[in-house]
């Protein structure tokens, strides 16, 4: 060994720099070792750790690579922003309230309040619609199913949701348009004494239909999240109830529902999410008129991403200005309702790890 | 009449009736059986309705019926247990009925187009009298798009996921890995208008006199936004299922901690960060709304994404479906089939493999 002490003389010889966490480095102050010569034998063989080395470098990147994640988050803020406020300067009428959209004109006249309000309206009606029957199937799939169905039928939901939503939206206007408009025609023959089921036509591109497609496209994301939750519930739960002579209902109901009870209240909130953002499917399927109106079988209906899509090709520097507002109110509101839900899912540690 | 009260009734036990009745499965047939005749008999006495109203009056009346007689024979938690099951059951029949519809519109009316000439011609020179025309330059947009946005977000979002698994710690990992979810629900159009504001607006101006460029280009970049939160998070969860004792195995034989990771860590795994791109690649691929906003959509074949419009075939679909010509619908159809057939390969094939994935069993 000569002159260099072997590093199990050391006492610190296990805490050797091999991780960048470790504070203290390589036998420090103790071995001569570099590595330009690297000593002979023992643990000595270990490189320093350097400040400029591969493992400083490979650490820096992957930081970077994590942080550019708040960093897209914020210069989408930014972006979105810096666009947006020339055009809601240039607006001639309350962008948050006017209810027309004429951002092209020479007079650029626009507000936001029946997009917001088509948005919002289709979104519950599809999750009131998509909700029960999530939950219904994410039920089937863990506690009702036997595995040999349980296992095909969850794959055919996650292909559902693999679907892209621009198939959605040309199914919608081209076939289920047909039997929705007969449904409408049928509601307001019997139930046209309630207002949302009145008026005298014609009906079919509407708010029911596009809320039934994105009822569809929401369908997946609640179901899956819903039955990883429902898995989880801890079988000594279960057994304990059914061991108190509960049916297999009463089981459900007094130990899977609340112990998911969060998760399923996540997992709806990404279905709002996703509801409020679907673009092309409801830019096919609604019938595009700017008017406030809770009817929902008459040709009508409007949303902020519908409109952004469907405006975009005649917009003008104002006109993508003023889509680029709508955006960002879009964006606003997504950014709260998923944050709420990851708040959610996030206070449940067991949880966290399977909720994709 | 409940079970309790039943047994309070001088009931004397006898092998009989120690057990609860069951409710035979001819009983339960023929509910079903009487509930449809009545909601037919119902329906087209009164002439309100078709078929539809009849299966849906049918279920409401054999839910009515399987209480009440469920009720009499196994007393009422019984029934409501039964209820509840058919609920559930009828959930599952409801939400298959739009797959299967949707599946069968796809391929009766996508067959239409599927010839040579689809695949093989681009929209240019085609006027609205014409039935020729073809998704070649949209395929080509696609694959292009939708390449050069997995080659930009897979490094970044398997870097993200081995900081948040092997060096993050503390408040800004767990602030990361939050916003990493939250950017999962950021709506496409979004991404989309997020491009188009920075991209095409702002940055391309510079590289092309001062006027902005669609691009398919800018596309990718939109993708890239969609595919990173998704890659990182199932790179994420796979990286923390490789066993400790394989880092503390390589860190004890003096690797440092890259080259563990690279090496050891990455490796093992791999199947499990191929499945999750393959995801996120259909994924991106099905997407129309941030290529409506910054690809320009050409009608031409163009191979270059960096200058000029480009096509997709997500695109494409959107655009013949809003076209007049009585040929338009045709096109959308094949190019769905063609996309869902992409899409779905992927999406089969990545499953298949996260089955043969030993790490995530």
């Amino acid at each position: 060994m000569g002159d260099n002490p072997s590093r199990s003389e050391n006492a610190s010889a296990g805490d050797l720099g091999v991780t960048a966490r470790h504070a203290r480095g390589a036998g420090t102050g103790v071995s001569p070792s570099s590595f330009e010569e690297p000593p002979f034998g023992g643990g000595g063989a270990l490189p320093k750790k350097t400040r400029f080395g591969m493992e400083a470098g490979f650490r820096g990147l992957s930081v970077a690579a994590g942080a550019m994640v708040l960093v897209i988050i914020v210069a989408i803020a930014v972006f979105l922003i810096s666009k947006a406020v020339p055009a809601i300067r240039a607006d001639n009428e309350n962008f948050l309230t006017f209810n027309q959209w004429f951002p092209n004109e020479t007079e650029p006249r626009f507000g936001i309040a029946v997009l917001a309000f088509g948005t919002v309206l289709t979104s519950i009606i599809a999750l009131l619609v998509a909700v029960p029957i999530a939950l219904g199937i994410a039920l089937f799939l863990s506690h009702y199913a036997p595995k040999r169905l349980a296992t095909p039928l969850g794959f055919i939901i996650d292909l559902l949701a693999a679907v892209p939503s621009v198939v959605f939206g040309l199914w919608g206007r081209d076939v289920f348009l047909e039997p929705v408009r007969n449904f409408s025609a049928w509601l307001n023959e019997y139930f046209g004494w309630i207002p949302i089921f009145g008026g005298d036509g014609p009906f079919g591109r509407s708010v029911l239909l596009g809320s039934l497609v994105l009822a569809i496209m929401v369908l997946p994301i609640v179901t899956s999240l819903s039955r990883e939750v429902f898995l989880q519930t801890p079988t000594m739960n279960e057994e304990a109830a059914l061991a108190l002579g509960a049916t297999k209902w009463e089981m459900v109901r007094t130990s899977v529902i609340p112990y998911g009870k969060p998760g399923v209240i996540a997992a709806v909130m990404l279905g709002l999410g996703r509801a409020l953002g679907e673009t092309i499917a409801l830019a096919l399927t609604l019938g595009i008129v700017f008017n406030i109106s809770f009817n929902v079988i008459e040709n009508g209906g409007n949303s902020i991403a519908a409109n952004i899509a469907n405006a975009f090709g005649e917009a003008n520097e104002t006109g993508r200005g003023a889509l680029i507002a709508s955006g960002l109110v879009l964006f606003a509101i997504t950014l709260v309702v998923n944050m709420a839900a990851r708040a959610i899912i996030y206070r449940r540690r067991e949880f966290r790890d399977s909720a994709a | 009449m409940s079970l309790l009260e039943r047994e309070s009734s001088d009931v004397v036990m006898t092998p009989d009736n120690i057990r609860t009745k069951r409710m035979s499965v001819v009983v339960n047939l023929g509910i079903a059986v009487a509930a449809l005749a009545i909601a037919a008999a119902v329906v087209y006495g009164f002439g309100i309705g078709n078929y539809v109203l009849v299966v849906v009056l049918g279920v409401v009346f054999y839910l009515a019926g399987l209480q009440i007689v469920a009720g009499r024979i196994e007393g009422n938690r019984a029934a409501r247990d039964r209820m509840v099951k058919a609920l559930i059951y009828a959930a599952c029949v409801l939400a298959i009925l739009p797959l299967a519809s949707v599946v069968w519109t796809l391929v009766s009316k996508g067959v239409g187009r599927l010839d040579g000439d689809f695949f093989g011609s681009s929209m240019n020179n085609i006027g609205a009298r014409d039935p020729e025309g073809g998704a070649y330059h949209a395929i080509i947009g696609t694959l292009e798009q939708v390449g050069i946005a997995t080659l930009m977000a897979v490094p970044l979002g398997v870097l993200g996921a081995i900081y948040l698994v092997e060096y993050g710690r503390g408040k800004f990992a767990t602030t990361v890995r939050f916003f990493v979810d939250v950017m999962t629900g950021i709506p496409s159009i979004v991404a989309g208008l997020f491009i188009l504001s920075f991209w095409v607006l702002i940055v391309s101006p510079w590289f092309n006199n001062g006027t902005p460029r669609f691009s398919g280009f800018a596309a990718s970049l939109a993708l890239t936004v969609l595919m990173l939160p998704t890659i990182v998070r199932s790179t994420e969860e796979m990286l923390r299922l490789v066993p400790g004792p394989l880092r503390e195995g390589a860190y004890a034989l003096g690797v440092p901690q890259w080259k563990t990771i690279v090496k050891v860590v990455i490796p093992t795994a791999l199947p499990g960060i191929v499945t999750g791109v393959m995801l996120a690649v259909a994924r991106a691929a099905g997407e129309t709304a941030p290529v409506l906003l910054v690809a320009g959509g050409a009608a031409s074949i163009n191979f270059d994404p960096f200058a000029g419009g480009q096509q997709s075939l997500s695109l494409f679909v959107y655009q013949q479906a809003g076209d007049a010509s009585r040929y338009a619908p045709a096109r959308a159809w094949t190019a769905a089939l063609t996309l869902v057939a992409i899409v779905l390969v992927l999406t089969v094939a990545a499953k298949l493999l996260a089955r043969r994935n030993s790490l995530s069993k």
